[in-house]
C-alpha cells in the first residue's frame, strides 16, 4: 500500500526526561522516526522536554517544542498546529500514556487527529493486564495463572489458593517499576502495597511465579497489510526473574532447537496479528527448560529498550521502518537501508553472537540494594559483537568500564567457596564475576544451574574460558594459545597480567606474530548479500572486511554507556562533532560500544566500529584506518580517559593537547596556572595519607569539601564538617574509588553557584551564556536546577566569570569545548571551582536556548578553522532578554531501593527536562511539571528541619500558609513553627509508633510534598530521614532535601496563586 | 586437537580443527544462514552431494536429538562450522553432532573463517571443494576438485527404492520420493493423509493404479534434468490428479509443462526468504533450499503461471497449473528448519482434493 496522502502535518511524541527504565534508546528511536516521517514528505512537529537529545534539535522535526510532556501542553500544541494525525509509539511509556490521555480527554476527535501506528484499541489490549489475558485465551496462547486486584486482601486470597511463590506487577508502570517476587505472605503484602500505590490505575496484578524458566525475547515488525516478520530473537542468560533489562542478553537465541524457535516465533507473530499493531512490538515469552511448555510474559506494543538493542544487533532500523508503516506503507514496499537491495520484509540472517550487559549505577550508589528483580535497575548498557560466545561476552565485560578487563574481579580472588556461593545467591550485578571466580576455584558449573538456573550452555562457555586461562598460565608465551586467547576475546592486559608482563609486550608480540583482529561487516543478512553498511566489529579471523580509503579521516570516540554523570548529551555532542566533520569534508570514524544512542545508528557516521573503549581496541582501529588524529573531548571522561595511552602509542589528539588537558585535571599545575592567570579559587590542597588530609583541613577550616582527583559527576565527594568525619570518609569511600590517586581537600564556600560552556579557538574564546543554579554549592551541578539567563547576581559578577572564562580558555590553550564551574560568594568574589577541558553534560542545554550549535563550532576550531574564520566575534554572546529557561534534573529514585536522595556534591540524577517561558517562574512551573513534579496551587507541605536551616525555613513556612498550604511538622520543627504564630499539624516521629506518624502523612497522600534538611552536625538524626525521604520517593512525593529548590518552588507556587491579605493587615 | 584442511576448487585452503569422521569426498560447498535448525539441515538428504557450511558461528549448541531429523540416513558430504560447541544443552538432547557425524560417517571441520568463504560463493558462486587431513598433497587436491564432475544421481542415492504404505484414514496421497523430508510427511499425515511412498522412478500408470486423491512431488537434491524419466511421468500424471509440488518437485512440474530451469549462483539456503503471493499480495518468510530455479521467462507459452515470487531476487518461488489441479512453490512449506508461515499450502493441497474429488 503506498503512503497515507490524506494526513500532512504529524505531531510526533518523544519520551521526555531520562530515567531508569527509559533511556537514550527513544532519542534513537524517535530522532530516525522524524526523519523517516520527513523523508516521506510529512511536516513533522515534535514535543519532548528533554533537551539533551538529537530529537529536540531543530534540524529533527520541522517545529520542536521543547514543552512538558502532559496533557495540557500536548493540548496547546495541538490548538496551536492542527496536526492531522499523532504518532505516541516511538515515545515510549510516556508517548503511550499521553496518547491514550489525550484521547480521553476528547481533544483528538474534536480536532479530528487520528492516531498513527498502533491504535487505541491495541495499547489497551496490551497493557491492561485483564484485556491481555483475554486475548490471550481467545488466541490460545497461554499466560500464567493470574488474577488483578485492587486491594492487597484480594492478592492474599488469591495467593491462598494459587500457593508460592508468586510475582506483583502493577499496572502501567515504566520498566516494571514496583513489582516484585513474593515467597510468602508478608512478602506479598509489602510489595503489593507498595505497587498499588505506583500504579496510575492503582492495579497490580498476581501472576504464578515462572523464575527459572528461559527468558526468550522476539522483536516483531507488522504492516497494514497483515505481513509480519521477525527482526531479532533474544535470549536472556538470567532466567526469568530478572528483568531483561538488567539481564545479561545474547542474540541470537542459543539454547533452542529449531522447533522451539518457531514455536516461539510463530507464537509471537499469532499475537502482533492479534493485537494488531501496526509497527514494531517486542514479545517476552517464558519457556520451560525441560518441556515444550512457555507462557507468554508481556507484549509492549512500540519501540522499546529491546528494539534498540536489536536495531543496533542486526542493522535492522525498527524505529525508522516502524514510522513508515504507521503512515500506511508496507513492509515489502520498504528498501532494507542496509542491503539497498533487498527489502525490509524479511528476518535478519546474522553471523556473529552478541551480548548486552547493563550499566548499573551501584558504583554511585554504595548503599542502594544491588539485588536484581523484576524492577529495573540500570541506567545504560553495552553491546558487543564476537564471533565466538565467550569473545562476545569478554568484549561485552570490558566495555563496561568498571575496571575489569575480563570475567574476573580482583575483589573476589581470595573469596573462599562459601563467600562466592553467598556472592551467587544474591543474585546481584557482579554474579557473574562470582560465578567465572567459583569455576576458577576449580568448582562444579552444576551447583551453579542449581542455584541460578542459568543454562548449562553459558556456565560451559564460561568454564571455557577458565580453560583457557588455565592453558595460558601453564604456558606462558605460547604464540599458538595466544592466538587461541584472542579468538576467545582476551584482552592484552589480562593475559599480561598472567604473563607477568605489559600489555604493551604482549601487544607487541602479537604484531611480531601477525596475530591482529581483522573486521566484519553488520549487513543483517550474514554475508548473503553485497552490502555496503560501514558498521563493523572485530574479530580474530582471516579477512578483514573494513578496507580504509584514502580519504583525510579522524576518529571520534564515543562515551560508552548511559551512567549518572555522563549521560546522552556526551553522545549529542559526539553525534554534533561527527556530522560536522562530515559537513567540511572528513571522514568521520565513531568507536563506541551503547546499543541505545544516536551516535551507533550506522547512517550518522562515515563507519561505525562497535567495540569496547578500551586502549587496545581502540588502537587496533586506528592503526588499520590511520586517521589524522582522534577527537576524545565529546565522549566524556570515558574518551579522555584514554588520552593518555593513546598518546603514548603515537596517536595524535586533536584539540586540546594532552598537556593542557592534564594542566586542567591535575591539582598542583591546575593551581599554579590560575595563579598565573590571577584566578582565585576556594583555598585547598592534595593529600594522599589521612594525616595529611587533617593537616589541610584544619589549616584552611572546616568545612572542606573532599573528593578523589580523576572522577566523574562528583563520585565520592563530600562536605565534611569535622575531624571525626573526615576520617570516615577516607577510610570508606576514598579506598574503594582510587588508589594511586590523591584526595582533594577544599574550603567549602557557600554562594552562588555558575557555569559555563565555551569555545576556544587557541587564541579566541566564544561564550555563548552563563547559567545560575537554584541550588547553593555543594549541591552537584547535575542535580540543580539551571537558569539561564541569570538572575540573581550582579552585572560586575558576571562580567567577572566572563573574563575568567576568557582568561581560562586562553592561559590553558584550549582548541574546543571546555566548562568552568564558578562560585559568587556573597561579597561578590568569584572563585573558580572546576575546570573540564571537554564538552559537558550542559553543552546541548546551552546549544539549544541560544541556538550556538556549539560542538559544531568547537569541531570546526579543532579542525584549524578559527572563530573569527566561522564568521563567529569571539567574546559573550548577549543573553537572550525575551525569554527565561530552566533545566530541572530528573531522578529515579523510585527505582533504587536503599538510595538516599539527599542532594549532596555527588550527583544522583538521571536525566533534565527543560521550561522556557517569557518569565522565570512560568519557565520553572513547565521546568518542574516536566521533570514530574505536580504543582497543585493548593495543598499541604511536610516540613522536618534541622535546627540550624530553622530561621531559613520560617519564612518559607510564612510563605506557604500565606497562599493556603497547610503545613505539617515533626514535634520539634511544629514547635518551632506555631511558636511564631503558624498553624501547624504536628505528626509524631517514626519511632513513636502511632499511626499519625510521619512516614503515615507521607503513605496516605495527605501531603504534596515534603521539605527535608539534614543536620551537618549531627548526623545521628539522619535515621530518621532517611525513612522520610525514601518514603517519599517510594509514593512519589516530592521531597526538597535544599531549601533553595523549596524556595523556588514556592515562587511557583505564588506566582499561581493570590494572596489573601485582609484590609486591616495591610493597615488601610 | 586435530587439524584439518578445507580446500576449494579456486585453490583456496583454510586451516581449522576436525570434528566428525574423516570420510572425506568432493561435494558441491554451499552456505545456509538459518540460526537454528542445523540438525534438520544435516539430515534433509536435498545436501545429497554437497558439503553445508553454516554462517551462524556457533553450531551444536543444543545437541542432536531423537525427534528432529529430517531423514533416517543422512546424505551430506560434510559440514562446515566457525566453532564448534561440544558441551550441548537442552533437554531433548541425546548425544553430541561431533557423536552424531562420526556415527553417520561426515567430516566436519570448524574454526575457519566462514564468513570469508560465505562471501567468497556469494562473488564467485557455489564451487567444489572437499576436506584434507593437513599433510595432504594440496596442489593434488585442486587437481582433482577440478576434474570432479559434479553428481547426477543424487537422487537415486536418497530416495527411497521401495513402495509401502503410511497408513491412514483421511485423504489418499502418493508420495513420489526424490529424498523427501520427514517434515512433509509429518504435515500430511497431521492431516490425515493415508500415504503411499513410492520410488522416484515409478511409472504414472503404476502411481494412477491406487486411485489416490492426489500425488505429492517431494524435495530432493540435485539438477533436476537429470530425471528425464520423472519429467516424462510427472507429464502423464497432471491431467489425471491433485498434483502438489516442493522444491525439486516445483521444478519437475516445471520442466513438465514446458518450463526450463537454471543453477543460481549460490542458491537460495536459509530460514529467511520472504515470498510474495501474487494472488494475495501478502509476504510470507519460508525455508528455502535450492540451488535450481525456475525460470520466470520461461513460462510463457506453458501451461503454468506464476504464483509466488522471491521478493529479494524476483526469482521464481511458485506456479500454478492453469488448466489442471496442479501447484508447486520452490520453498519448504513444512518448515523444519525454518518459519511455519506457509505450512496452510497443505491445507490447500487438501481442499484442492476435496474439491475435485479424483478418483482417476
Amino acid at each position: 500500500m503506498p503512503k497515507r496522502e490524506d494526513i500532512h502535518k504529524i505531531l510526533v511524541i518523544g519520551s521526555g526526561p531520562i530515567v531508569i527504565g527509559q533511556a537514550a534508546e527513544f532519542d534513537y528511536a524517535g530522532s530516525q522516526a522524524c526523519q523517516s516521517l520527513r523523508e516521506e514528505g510529512y511536516e513533522v512537529i515534535l514535543i519532548n522536554s528533554n533537551p539533551a537529545t538529537i530529537m529536540t534539535d531543530t534540524t529533527i522535526a520541522d517545529r520542536v517544542y521543547i514543552e512538558p510532556i502532559t496533557l495540557d501542553f500536548a493540548k496547546r500544541v495541538i490548538y496551536k498546529e492542527r496536526p492531522d494525525a499523532i504518532l505516541g509509539s516511538l515515545g515510549g511509556q510516556t508517548g503511550l500514556n499521553l496518547v491514550v490521555d489525550l484521547h480521553e480527554d476528547g481533544i483528538l476527535d474534536e480536532f479530528g487527529v487520528e492516531i498513527l501506528g498502533t491504535d487505541l484499541q491495541a495499547i489497551n489490549r496490551a497493557e491492561d493486564r485483564e484485556l491481555f489475558r483475554a486475548l490471550m485465551q481467545e488466541i490460545e496462547e497461554p499466560v500464567p495463572e493470574s488474577t488483578i486486584v485492587h486491594t492487597v486482601e484480594e492478592a492474599v486470597q488469591f495467593c491462598q489458593k494459587l500457593g508460592y511463590p508468586v510475582v506483583v506487577r502493577p499496572a502501567y508502570t515504566l520498566g516494571g517499576t514496583g513489582g516484585g517476587f513474593a515467597d510468602n505472605e508478608k512478602e506479598l503484602r509489602e510489595i503489593c502495597e507498595a505497587g498499588l500505590k505506583i500504579s496510575p490505575v492503582h492495579q497490580c496484578l498476581i501472576e504464578q511465579s515462572i523464575a527459572g524458566y528461559k527468558e526468550i525475547e522476539y522483536e516483531v515488525m507488522r504492516d497494514a497489510n497483515n505481513n509480519a516478520i521477525v527482526v531479532c530473537n533474544m535470549e536472556n542468560v538470567d532466567p526469568v526473574g530478572i528483568h531483561t533489562g538488567d539481564s545479561i542478553v545474547v542474540a541470537p537465541v542459543q539454547t533452542l532447537t529449531d522447533h522451539e524457535n518457531q514455536m516461539l516465533r510463530s507464537a509471537s507473530l499469532k499475537i502482533i496479528r492479534a493485537l494488531k499493531i501496526c509497527g514494531g512490538c517486542n514479545v517476552q515469552l517464558a519457556l520451560d527448560p525441560k518441556s515444550f511448555k512457555y507462557y507468554v510474559i508481556e507484549v509492549n506494543p512500540r519501540v522499546s529498550r529491546s528494539s534498540a538493542l536489536a536495531s543496533k544487533a542486526t542493522g535492522y532500523p525498527i524505529a525508522k521502518i516502524s514510522a513508515k508503516l504507521a503512515v500506511g506503507l508496507t513492509l515489502d514496499e520498504i528498501l532494507n537501508p542496509i542491503t539497498k537491495t533487498s527489502y525490509a520484509c524479511f528476518e535478519p540472517a546474522i553471523d556473529y553472537v552478541v551480548s548486552k550487559f547493563a550499566r548499573f549505577p551501584f558504583d554511585k550508589f554504595p548503599n542502594a540494594d544491588r539485588h536484581l528483580g523484576t524492577q529495573m535497575k540500570a541506567t545504560g548498557e553495552v553491546m558487543s559483537i564476537g564471533r565466538t560466545m565467550e569473545e562476545s561476552l569478554l568484549k561485552a565485560v570490558r566495555s563496561l568500564e568498571m575496571k575489569v578487563d575480563h570475567l574476573e574481579k580482583k575483589e573476589m580472588l581470595d573469596l573462599s567457596d562459601e563467600e562466592l556461593l553467598e556472592e551467587i545467591k544474591k543474585s546481584d550485578d557482579t554474579r557473574i564475576f562470582a560465578i567465572a571466580q567459583w569455576l576458577r576455584n576449580g568448582n562444579s558449573a552444576e551447583t551453579i544451574h542449581e542455584i541460578t538456573k542459568m543454562d548449562p550452555f553459558f556456565l560451559a562457555h564460561i568454564q571455557r574460558i577458565i580453560d583457557l586461562e588455565q592453558q595460558l598460565k601453564e604456558n606462558q608465551n605460547d604464540i599458538a594459545l595466544l592466538k587461541e586467547a584472542k579468538t576467545y576475546g582476551f584482552s592484552d592486559s589480562y593475559i599480561a597480567r598472567i604473563w607477568n608482563t605489559t600489555p604493551k609486550a604482549i601487544y607487541d608480540l602479537r604484531k611480531q606474530n601477525h596475530i591482529i583482529p581483522v573486521y566484519k561487516m553488520v549487513d543483517t543478512c550474514a554475508g548473503e548479500f553485497k552490502s555496503a553498511t560501514p558498521y563493523f566489529y572485530s574479530t580474530y579471523e582471516e579477512e578483514n572486511e573494513s578496507i580504509p580509503s584514502d580519504k583525510k579521516k579522524i576518529v571520534v570516540l564515543g562515551s560508552g554507556p548511559i551512567r549518572i554523570g555522563q549521560g546522552v548529551e556526551f553522545d549529542y555532542a559526539t553525534v554534533h562533532c561527527v556530522e560536522t566533520l562530515r559537513n567540511e569534508g572528513y571522514e568521520a570514524i565513531i568507536i563506541n560500544n551503547n546499543p541505545e544512542t544516536v551516535s551507533t545508528d550506522f547512517s550518522i557516521s562515515d563507519k561505525l566500529y562497535f567495540e569496547p573503549l578500551t586502549t587496545e581496541d581502540v588502537m587496533h582501529v586506528i592503526e588499520l584506518e590511520k586517521p589524522l588524529g582522534v577527537i576524545v573531548q565529546f565522549g566524556g571522561q570515558t574518551a579522555i580517559n584514554l588520552a593518555d595511552s593513546l598518546v603514548e602509542h603515537g596517536v595524535k589528539i586533536l584539540g586540546t593537547s594532552l598537556e593542557d588537558i592534564d594542566r586542567a585535571e591535575d591539582r598542583h599545575e591546575f593551581e599554579e596556572m590560575l595563579h598565573k592567570l590571577d584566578i582565585p579559587q576556594p583555598k585547598g590542597e592534595t593529600a594522599t595519607t589521612v594525616e595529611e588530609a587533617l593537616v589541610i583541613a584544619n589549616k584552611i577550616g572546616y568545612p572542606v569539601l573532599v573528593r578523589p582527583s580523576y572522577v566523574l559527576g562528583g563520585r565520592a565527594m563530600e562536605i565534611v564538617h569535622n575531624d571525626d568525619d573526615l576520617k570516615v570518609y577516607m577510610a570508606t569511600a576514598v579506598q574503594e574509588i582510587s588508589h594511586d590517586a590523591p584526595i582533594l581537600v577544599d574550603k567549602y564556600i557557600v554562594g552562588k553557584e555558575l557555569e559555563i560552556d565555551a569555545i576556544a579557538d587557541g587564541e579566541n574564546v566564544y561564550i555563548p551564556g552563563v547559567m545560575e543554579h537554584i541550588e547553593r554549592a555543594g549541591v552537584h551541578s547535575g542535580d540543580s536546577i539551571s537558569v539561564y539567563p541569570t538572575q540573581t547576581i550582579s552585572q560586575k559578577a558576571k562580567d567577572t566569570i566572563i573574563d575568567y572564562g576568557e582568561r581560562i580558555g586562553r592561559g590553558f590553550h584550549f582548541i574546543g569545548l571546555y566548562n568552568i564551574q564558578f562560585i559568587v560568594d556573597k561579597d561578590d568574589k568569584v572563585y573558580v571551582l572546576e575546570v573540564n577541558p571537554r564538552s559537558s553534560r550542559t553543552v546541548p542545554f546551552l546549544s539549544k536556548i541560544t541556538g550556538v550549535p556549539m560542538a559544531s563550532i568547537a569541531t570546526k576550531a579543532i579542525m584549524g578553522e578559527t572563530l573569527i574564520d566561522q564568521g563567529i566575534t569571539p567574546g559573550y554572546l548577549p543573553d537572550d532578554p525575551n525569554r527565561v529557561f530552566v533545566k530541572a534534573p530528573v531522578f529515579s529514585f523510585a527505582k533504587l531501593r536503599g538510595v538516599d536522595t539527599v542532594l549532596g556534591p555527588e550527583m544522583k540524577s538521571t536525566g533534565e527536562a527543560l521550561g522556557s517561558d517569557i518569565s522565570l517562574e512560568k519557565a520553572l512551573y513547565k521546568a518542574l511539571v516536566a521533570s514530574g513534579i505536580q504543582v497543585p496551587t493548593h495543598g499541604n507541605v511536610l516540613l522536618t528541619i534541622a535546627d540550624e536551616d530553622k530561621e531559613d525555613a520560617l519564612s518559607l513556612a510564612k510563605r506557604f500558609a500565606s497562599i493556603g498550604y497547610g503545613l505539617y511538622a515533626t514535634k520539634g520543627t511544629a514547635q518551632f513553627l506555631r511558636d511564631h504564630g503558624l498553624f501547624v499539624h504536628e505528626v509524631d516521629k517514626i519511632e513513636e509508633g502511632s499511626d499519625n506518624s510521619v512516614v503515615d502523612i507521607i503513605r496516605e497522600g495527605k501531603v504534596n510534598f515534603v521539605i527535608n534538611t539534614m543536620s551537618q552536625k549531627n548526623k545521628n538524626s539522619r535515621a530518621d530521614g532517611f525513612l522520610i525521604r525514601r518514603v517519599s520517593a517510594e509514593n512519589s512525593i516530592s521531597c526538597m532535601t535544599s531549601l533553595d529548590t523549596a524556595a523556588i518552588l514556592l515562587k511557583v507556587l505564588e506566582s499561581l496563586s493570590f494572596s489573601m491579605v485582609s484590609m486591616n493587615e495591610m493597615g488601610k | 586437537m586435530k587439524e584439518r584442511l578445507l580446500i576449494l576448487e579456486d585453490g583456496s585452503v583454510y586451516k581449522g580443527k576436525a570434528f566428525g569422521s574423516d570420510n572425506f569426498q568432493i561435494g558441491e560447498l554451499v552456505f545456509n544462514t538459518s540460526m537454528t535448525g542445523y540438525q534438520e539441515i544435516l539430515t534433509d538428504n536435498s545436501y545429497c552431494g554437497q558439503i553445508v557450511m553454516m554462517t551462524y558461528p556457533l553450531i551444536g549448541n543444543y545437541g542432536i536429538n531423537r525427534d528432529d531429523y529430517e531423514s533416517i540416513v543422512p546424505a551430506v558430504f560434510g559440514f562446515v562450522v566457525k566453532d564448534y560447541c561440544d558441551a550441548p544443552s537442552n533437554w531433548r538432547a541425546q548425544e553430541t553432532l561431533n557423536d552424531f557425524l562420526v556415527r553417520e560417517n561426515i567430516p566436519g571441520i570448524y574454526g575457519i573463517d566462514t564468513r570469508a568463504i560465505t562471501r567468497k560463493l556469494r562473488d564467485q558462486g557455489v564451487m567444489k571443494a572437499t576436506m584434507a587431513d593437513p599433510d595432504a598433497n594440496i596442489e593434488e587436491i585442486v587437481k582433482q576438485l577440478k576434474e570432479t564432475d559434479y553428481l547426477h544421481d543424487q537422487v537415486k542415492r536418497v530416495a527411497s527404492d521401495k513402495i509401502f504404505p503410511i497408513p491412514n484414514r483421511g485423504k489418499k496421497v502418493v508420495l513420489m520420493d526424490f529424498g523427501a523430508k520427514l517434515g512433509i510427511v509429518r504435515e500430511l499425515s497431521k492431516r490425515g493423509c493415508d500415504l503411499i511412498v513410492v520410488p522416484w522412478n515409478t511409472p504414472a500408470e503404476k502411481i494412477l493404479s491406487y486411485h489416490a486423491d492426489g500425488v505429492m512431488l517431494t524435495n530432493g537434491p540435485g539438477n533436476p534434468e537429470d530425471l528425464p524419466e520423472t519429467i516424462e511421468t510427472i507429464r502423464q500424471l497432471i491431467p489425471h490428479t491433485v498434483v502438489f509440488g516442493i522444491c525439486l518437485g516445483h521444478q519437475l512440474i516445471s520442466l513438465a509443462c514446458g518450463a526450463k530451469t537454471y543453477k543460481l549462483k549460490f542458491g537460495h539456503r536459509g530460514g529467511n526468504h520472504p515470498v510474495i503471493d501474487l494472488a494475495t499480495g501478502k509476504v510470507q518468510i519460508t525455508s528455502q533450499n535450492h540451488g535450481y530455479a525456475v525460470d520466470i521467462d520461461s513460462l510463457e507459452n506453458t501451461p503454468l503461471e506464476l504464483s509466488h515470487q522471491a521478493l529479494n531476487d524476483k526469482s521464481c518461488e511458485g506456479v500454478r497449473h492453469t488448466q489442471y489441479p496442479c501447484f508447486s512453490v520452490q520453498f519448504h512449506p513444512e518448515a523444519s528448519a525454518g518459519p511455519e508461515d506457509a505450512r496452510d499450502l497443505f491445507d490447500e493441497f487438501i481442499n484442492m482434493m476435496d474439491k475435485e474429488g479424483h478418483h482417476a
